[in-house]
């Protein structure tokens, strides 16, 4: 976490409101708990590099049981001890384990925390033109909650009877029951109680989120002026408040069911001899509470990656984001309907079929917001002129994903169709795809692009390119023939197809994808690289590399806590006035009034001038008031 | 083998990392480093976008076309014949939307290309274009929505009065299979709570229904009647998925559920078809439900009729199997029962002298 560089400059004088901040810090108050919201960001960007470094090392783990079934494992045993069984091969409730926690580790910790944490975290108050977030202290709440509630989930993985393992849904009775599967034991306690906590931690870092972008925006930022960044991280966190509450009622049931013998997710159930007095409850009622978070889940870990790519799309293709309006709008309509399409994750489990034709023609209606979004992706590259960065190609990188994992969508969405697909391989590929890689890109893309503003340099842009081929080329590898696998019925949370003898053609395509997901990760080494070296070594930033428009990037280089030395700018403009006809730059800040273009303004902005004098008027009456 | 891969591959990263990190910073200091020096690597940048989307293609044409017999399964129920048409009918539709979106992708970035000549064009928004992209995606989805729904109604309406039923029990780790007997055509009430060791069902053995189901170890259905399989699980959810007669239902603990289907080609017919003689229909599990997931493996048979009702008659009941159990029928219907499990005399002699 030691960023020598940043060092805040006491001197600096503090326009207006927050002067009775203390800004003497020590190592404790400026480096752990901090209440400022940037260096929150990097305690998450650092706590969930280290969660994806964990659940991308549990991946080649299961992948190398996966693509070389007879291999002899027994190399490993340094690091994973009695999960090595006698023969050499990977434990099959160990192969469980780590699927699940493979699973909770990146959508929660990495994509969840580790995505929104960090960007909303950073850039809210940067680019609202805020000194931090509402309540700084609340937000330093937010991450040591999740940091206690990694701490535990990291626990869990040296317990005697290892971690949780009914997969990331942990669907009851499985998870209920310690009898019916090791992990279900203190690893499933430990998951409970490390899961509640980062609900809390997420539910305090949201309301922060959304009251700051509700209350602090400076002046003239009005919603129509904000970044889609912005509008991204709002909804998210809009979702998030939402739902996160649901999952967190349905794991209090059921640890309710797990220790103090309520029947809410339990009956009928004969297990280990006996039969259980466990009557009356539904385990269908879990799958409901789970995936009333789960399906909006997806969302929280994706719109973050979305607003992040339109952000750096525009700025890199020099030109406006296409459709401002229709970006939001979708976004808020795909906001809405993530809450009412949660049972296409059912449509097999007996549910009333009725039901499943509902929830079917309501998944496929929010095909229709996303597919608007890449159209105007593709809209906003035509006629660019495109440079590049790393940052804007793991941008392209996400948008080949959104579409190729999002069009499977549509087969899984149709009740008829999921019924073959679902739980096999194509659900892992469509999800990997939509979800893992493209948020994962627009965490990348994120990283790339304010990798200046965390820690004043650059990273090396060759070293990006390179990262970028690799992980790009990588991830269609690992993930693209997983729908051959899927279609020809391979069930998903399979130890082992060595007892199939009809669905066992696949032994290369399986050793081919598990080669490129260790090349892969392998890839990843070349990022850590570039960011641990670049943190201290890399070239040195100047105030606005990217030629962009939003306000972080009128703050000084290393911006201190409170963000603008002096006054916190005015805007005038909306944030993708790039190229603009008749202006001499191919980009104007958003601080920049009208007035002072009047070369470039369009004829309804030049009506706009004069509010901007009375707009200037009014700060002027403010500061005197305060 | 992998071993060595694994090693391969990492020292090739290394070194890759190493060398180009070297290069890449000399010549930096070389050029002077300069921010704008957007030139040379934004070429290849734009050329690898090329590059990429026609080895991509080139891929993804080759392995779909070559291997389609490897990774399409042979249809063998009369749903799965829609189904799989929703299927392709879905691949078609979004397969030309995944080339022509993809193909605009990569062409744009590698065609509008950072140049210094050029200016990027001021184009922040076309409502008619909007409507166009919002509304044409709509009525596409509504066609595929709609023929969806009408699938999906046929496949989970009512079954037939006289399909033929199985009962289907999912437990770690197997399938337990229940038949209703050829004498009732009914299977017996169960309770969880009176499974045991021998009767894994849980029968009710006050029911006379229950008399004679029997419980195979593996599973023959007729082909081209209506067979209705009755899913339950005893511990923890399973998922009974049959993927050549494209069937997929959860099994769950307290809730029972149900697949109605019509098998269209015998076991011998689909092994001649694919020329395959070892060729097994079969079910498996497709929710996770604990260590021994990934080996609930079941045998089904596709029978002709005739040979199916032959191998049903020849089954034992399940009572004749534990004739032990027939102390739990109620006194009154012991004759009833010995006659429909079908209970032999000398069995009847050694229980006596053990009671
Ligand atoms: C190199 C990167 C990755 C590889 C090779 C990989 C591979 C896999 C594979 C093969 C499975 C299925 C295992 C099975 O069903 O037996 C799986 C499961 C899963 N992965 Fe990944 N994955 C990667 C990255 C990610 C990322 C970035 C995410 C973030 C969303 C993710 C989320 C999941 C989830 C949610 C599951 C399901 C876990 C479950 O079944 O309970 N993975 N992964
Ligand atoms: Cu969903
Ligand atoms: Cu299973």
């Amino acid at each position: 976490m030691a960023t020598a560089d940043i060092h805040i400059k006491e001197s600096a004088p503090h326009g207006d409101h927050h002067e009775e901040h203390e800004h003497h810090t020590n190592f404790w108050t400026h480096y752990i708990f901090t209440t400022d919201h940037k260096m929150i960001a990097k305690q998450f960007l650092l706590t969930g590099i280290f969660w994806a470094i964990l659940g991308g090392a549990m991946s080649v783990i299961f992948r190398l049981q996966l693509g070389f079934p007879d291999a002899n494992l027994e190399w490993i045993r340094p690091l994973l001890g009695d999960w090595i069984t006698e023969q050499g091969k990977i434990d099959p409730e160990f192969y469980l384990a780590l699927v699940t926690m493979h699973g909770t580790i990146m959508v929660f910790f990495v994509l969840t925390a580790g995505l929104s944490g960090t960007f909303s975290n950073f850039l809210i108050p940067l680019q609202i033109g805020a000194r931090d977030m509402a309540s700084g202290f609340m937000n330093m709440l937010s991450y040591w909650f999740f940091f206690i509630s990694s701490v535990i989930m990291f626990t869990s993985l040296f317990i005697e009877t290892g971690p949780a393992s009914g997969g990331w849904v942990i669907y009851p009775p499985l998870s209920a029951l310690p009898q019916a599967v090791n992990g279900s034991g203190l690893g499933m306690t430990l998951w409970l109680t490390a899961m509640a906590l980062f609900i809390v931690s997420t539910l305090l870092g949201g309301i922060n989120y959304i009251t700051t972008v509700i209350n602090m925006r400076t002046q003239g930022m009005s919603f129509s002026k904000l970044p889609l960044t912005i509008w991204a991280f709002f909804l998210t966190a809009i979702i998030g408040l939402l739902s996160f509450p649901v999952l967190f009622a349905a794991a209090l049931l059921l640890i309710f069911d797990r220790s103090f013998g309520t029947s809410f997710y339990l009956s009928d159930i004969y297990i280990g001899g006996e039969a259980l007095p466990n009557q009356g409850g539904s385990p269908i009622l879990f799958q409901h509470l789970f995936w009333f978070l789960g399906h909006p889940e997806v969302y929280i870990v994706l719109l973050p990656a979305l607003g992040i790519t339109s952000e750096v799309i525009a700025t890199n293709s020099r030109k406006p984001i296409f459709g401002y309006k229709a970006m939001v709008g979708s976004m808020l309509f795909i906001a809405i309907l993530s809450f009412v399409v949660w049972a296409h994750h059912m449509f097999v489990t007996g549910m009333n079929p009725f039901l499943g034709s509902v929830f079917m023609l309501l998944t496929l209606i929010i095909a229709v917001p996303s597919a608007v979004k890449v159209f105007n992706y593709l809209t906003t590259l035509w006629k660019g002129n495109i440079r590049f960065t790393s940052a804007m190609m793991f941008s392209i990188g996400l948008v080949s994903f959104f579409i190729s994992g999002g069009l499977t969508g549509i087969f899984l969405g149709n009740s008829a169709i999921d019924i073959q697909l679902h739980d096999t391989y194509f659900v892992v590929a469509h999800f990997h795809l939509v979800m893992g890689s493209a948020s994962f890109f627009g965490m990348m893309a994120g990283i790339y692009h304010w990798f200046p503003k965390f820690y004043g340099r650059m990273m090396d842009d060759k070293l990006g390119n390179v990262h970028f081929w690799m992980t790009f080329i990588g991830v269609y590898m690992v993930f693209f023939p997983m729908h051959y696998i899927g279609i020809a019925g391979y069930p998903r949370r399979y130890y082992s197809f060595t007892n199939f003898d009809t669905l066992n053609s696949f032994a290369d395509l399986n050793s081919f994808v598990s080669i490129a997901a260790i090349l892969t990760l392998g890839a990843q080494g070349i990022f850590l690289f570039n960011f641990f070296y670049s943190m201290y070594r890399g070239r040195k930033a100047t105030a606005n590399p990217w030629k962009s428009n939003t306000l972080e990037w009128t703050t000084p280089i290393n911006p201190g806590h409170g963000n603008w030395p002096g006054e916190i700018p005015t805007v005038y403009r909306w944030p993708y006035d790039y190229s603009k006809p008749g202006a001499k730059d191919d980009f104007i800040p958003q601080t920049v009034p009208f007035s002072a273009t009047p070369e470039s303004n369009l004829p309804h902005e030049n009506e706009l001038i004069r509010l901007e004098k009375e707009d200037d008027d009014v700060i002027r009456v403010d500061d005197k008031e305060s | 083998m992998f071993t060595a891969v694994v090693i391969i591959g990492i020292l090739l990263i290394l070194v890759i990392l190493v060398i180009l990190f070297r290069i890449g910073n000399l010549v930096g200091i070389v050029r002077g480093k300069d921010q704008s020096d957007i030139g040379k690597t934004n070429k290849v940048n734009a050329w690898m976008m090329m590059a990429f989307m026609i080895v991509m293609f080139g891929l993804f044409f080759w392995y779909s076309f070559v291997y389609f017999d490897d990774y399409t399964l042979p249809i063998a129920s009369e749903h799965g014949v829609e189904t799989d048409f929703m299927f392709w009918l879905t691949m078609a539709v979004t397969g030309f939307i995944f080339i022509l979106t993809n193909v605009l992708l990569f062409y744009f970035s590698w065609k509008y290309q950072f140049s210094k000549e050029n200016k990027a064009k001021f184009y922040p928004d076309n409502t008619k274009l909007e409507v166009i992209w919002t509304i044409v995606p709509a009525i596409v989805l509504a066609g595929l929505v709609f023929t969806g729904l009408r699938t999906w109604n046929d496949i989970t309406d009512e079954a037939s009065e006289d399909a033929e039923v199985v009962e289907i029990m999912g437990y770690q780790f197997g399938w337990g299979l229940r038949y209703p007997g050829v004498k009732d055509n009914e299977l017996g009430d169960y309770d969880y709570r009176l499974i045991d060791a021998s009767n894994q069902w849980g029968m009710d053995l006050t029911d006379e229904n229950s008399y004679d189901d029997f419980t195979p170890t593996e599973m023959h259905i007729p082909v081209g009647k209506e067979v209705l399989f009755k899913i339950r699980a005893k511990d923890v959810l399973h998922s009974v998925f049959a993927p050549h007669f494209r069937l997929k239902m959860d099994a769950v603990p307290g809730m029972p559920t149900h697949f109605k289907f019509t098998a269209t080609k015998t076991t011998r017919q689909m092994q001649e078809e694919l020329g395959d003689p070892d060729f097994e229909y079969f079910i498996t599990c497709t929710e996770i439900c604990g260590r021994g997931h990934f080996s609930m493996k079941i045998r089904v048979v596709v029978d002709e009729p005739a040979d199916y009702e032959e191998w049903k008659a020849s089954q034992t009941t399940w009572l004749k199997l534990y004739p032990e159990y027939l102390e739990r029928v109620p006194e009154e219907k012991r004759e009833l029962a010995i006659i429909k499990a079908g209970l032999e005399e000398d069995q009847l002699q050694e229980m006596e002298a053990s009671l």
